[in-house]
């Protein structure tokens, strides 16, 4: 109920039904030159899973990640976040940046945190963003923080962070909005394995919690056993098989 | 909503403090800049002021006695005295010249004022130590800018007049410190020939047969030997009289030139140091300039140092104008910094110009506008860069 309450503040998908991509395809450059980077892709992550997205350099993992995070817009097909229809054959919805403030969660490879705002605020930015008083944004960062166990570090600057520390901050900012949807870009290339596994499971819990459907872009082989579905790109396509999704 | 900006420069607070003072250096030469030009007019005001009269008869034609050369016979006086409305009238003097004291040369403005009391045109107003010129030769007043102290010899041409009084803000427009001494000491020093001239001026005089006549030629040396001219007249109106009712008639019969405090000042601030003010002005247009460049470039430079995090903030959601907003607001605050270290700087070092730096609040206040107006204009460009950047430069590929 609370989680609802949260999402309907945030401006989130109410009757969250995660993400849908049909047909989707993206073409960029036009006549002789033209490349085809997306060549119909279909794609479904049900609220709380966590899916795995892999394949190889070139296959269109990056292009099929801006299109699911509305910031490139596909040539054709349909996408649909909760209920909504985010884009069907060139119609999208006009505020995009709106959209992705709301229900997408972003988390890098890299953390990207703003360097000159200290833990609390890094992940307090996005309600703040969305208007959202700062005591109040501030306080539900905080509670996210202890949800993440690095509440202990609300205070500290991100330079002062170890590498682990910092993605977790990041899946807190990825969180705080209650969003539907989490995309997460290569999240432990940077870690050993302790770690990785450690972000992965912090993304289950917090799929599970929040039904967020998370969709992780991967090539690495020590999560990649963790996905109970995963979803692998050549050439513009996509193909579904079943994960081992060992526990971690 | 938090301010990024402020966060910005607290945690980047060594980068912004060290360019905010390499840009308040800049900020304070240009509220120099402008304080010398207010100390000018001042000085020029003060000339005026510092003369005690209500109008000034000079040469016909000229614009003298400040901003031109003007010569009239010292007699005139007389006949101006007894004009209506006129209730003091004094010769007065006036010679920028280099002055000797203690082995080393001072540029001073000599003034030749007439024996009377203090009041009286032409007059320093006050003094800070010592007494008035109470000798008709030999003594002088001076200005505490001049260098010289009471009990001080200065020599002036070929004489040495005793320093019995000092006074101070008695300069003329163009800063040089006056030293008041008797007026006819101040003709002999304005006009007096050396001794070999004078020798040759009487043998070329002897030799012309046009004075061949008995007597013509020892009648004419006299005259030759004499001065009997002053640069203008001061002249105190009595109360109740309009200066330029009185001006007119002098102007009419005694076919002179008459300006009134207002006309005075026009000619000292209009004419007399407006190429100056003009100098002035296009200094401060460029570094108007260069700081705009300066702003301009480091606000960039800072911005490109975070195309990453900038693509982050698009990325989540951050509107243009929150970018924008950061932007102007870090360049306003350099620009805060900057005018501090600038007022301060500006203010500290000014007494230890050579001349006079008046430093007005007014000025300081369109300053600090025109450095939060230059701060925003040149962070167009690092606003434009920002704006460019794609939100899908934060996903890796």
């Amino acid at each position: 109920m609370a989680n609802s309450n949260n999402r309907a503040l945030s401006g989130g998908v109410e009757g969250h039904h995660g993400i849908v991509i049909e047909n989707v395809r993206k073409r960029y450059g036009g006549g002789e030159t033209a490349v085809d980077a997306l060549k119909g892709v279909d794609m479904q992550v049900a609220p709380g899973e966590v899916v795995g997205l892999i394949g190889p350099s070139g296959s269109g993992k990056s292009t099929l990640l801006k299109c699911l995070g509305a910031v490139i817009e596909p040539s054709g097909g349909r996408m649909t976040l909760g209920q909504r229809v985010i884009y069907q054959d060139g119609w999208k919805i006009p505020d995009l940046r709106a959209l992705r403030r709301d229900n997408i969660g972003f988390v890098f490879q890299a953390p990207y945190l703003i360097p000159f705002l200290d833990v609390t605020d890094n992940v307090a930015l996005l309600p703040m963003l969305a208007g959202v008083a700062n005591p109040v944004a501030r306080q539900r960062a905080r509670e996210l923080l202890a949800a993440l166990d690095i509440a202990h570090r609300a205070n500290a600057m991100p330079s002062q962070l170890s590498g682990g520390e910092q993605q977790r901050v990041a899946i807190a900012r990825a969180l705080i909005n209650r969003p539907p949807v989490i995309l997460a870009d290569e999240p432990t290339a940077p870690l050993d394995s302790q770690r990785a596994l450690g972000v992965i499971r912090i993304l289950n819990e917090m799929a599970a919690q929040f039904e967020t459907a998370v969709i992780v872009v991967t090539h690495d082989e020590k999560i990649i056993p963790t996905f109970k579905r995963i979803y692998h790109i050549r050439d513009g396509r996509t193909h579904e098989e079943a994960g081992e999704g060992r526990a971690v | 909503m938090i301010s990024l900006a402020g966060r910005d420069i607290l945690h980047a607070w060594h980068k912004f403090l060290f360019t905010g003072i390499g840009l308040g250096l800049l900020i304070g030469v240009t509220l120099t800049m402008a304080g010398v030009y207010r100390g000018m007019v001042d000085d020029a005001k003060v000339l005026l002021d510092n003369s005690s009269a209500d109008l000034w008869v000079v040469q016909q034609g000229t614009l003298g006695p400040y901003a031109e050369a003007s010569s009239i016979y010292d007699n005139i006086y007389r006949s101006i005295l007894g004009m209506d409305g006129v209730a003091q009238a004094a010769n007065v003097t006036y010679l920028t010249m280099q002055v000797q004291h203690g082995g080393r040369d001072t540029r001073a403005m000599v003034v030749g004022v007439v024996p009377g009391a203090a009041g009286t045109p032409g007059w320093p107003r006050y003094l800070l130590a010592g007494r008035h010129i109470t000798r008709s030769h030999y003594e002088a007043v001076a200005d505490l800018a001049s260098g010289l102290r009471l009990g001080d010899t200065v020599r002036i041409r070929r004489n040495d007049y005793h320093v019995v009084g000092l006074t101070r803000r008695m300069v003329s427009s163009s800063g040089d410190p006056m030293i008041f001494i008797p007026l006819k000491d101040a003709q002999e020093a304005q006009f007096l020939k050396d001794n070999d001239a004078i020798l040759g001026q009487r043998r070329r005089t002897a030799q012309n047969p046009a004075f061949a006549a008995p007597g013509v030629v020892n009648a004419v040396i006299a005259s030759q030997s004499q001065n009997p001219y002053v640069n203008a007249v001061l002249v105190q109106i009595r109360p109740g009289y309009d200066p330029k009712q009185v001006a007119e008639p002098i102007r009419r019969w005694q076919r002179l030139q008459v300006y009134t405090r207002a006309q005075m000042e026009g000619i000292l601030v209009g004419k007399l140091i407006a190429t100056s003010a003009r100098q002035i002005a296009m200094f401060l247009v460029i570094l108007a300039i260069v700081s705009a460049a300066i702003v301009a470039f480091i606000i960039y430079t800072l911005t490109l140092g975070k195309i990453r995090e900038i693509a982050v903030l698009k990325l989540i959601g951050t509107r243009n104008r929150t970018i924008a907003g950061m932007i102007v607001q870090q360049a306003i605050g350099l620009g805060l910094i900057g005018f501090a270290v600038g007022k301060v700087a500006a203010t500290v070092w000014a007494p230890f110009f050579p001349k006079y730096v008046l430093l007005e609040p007014g000025d300081a206040l369109r300053g600090l506008v025109a450095v939060v107006v230059i701060c925003i204009l040149a962070s167009g460009l690092a606003i434009h860069a920002a704006l460019k950047v794609d939100p899908a430069e934060a996903i890796s590929g």
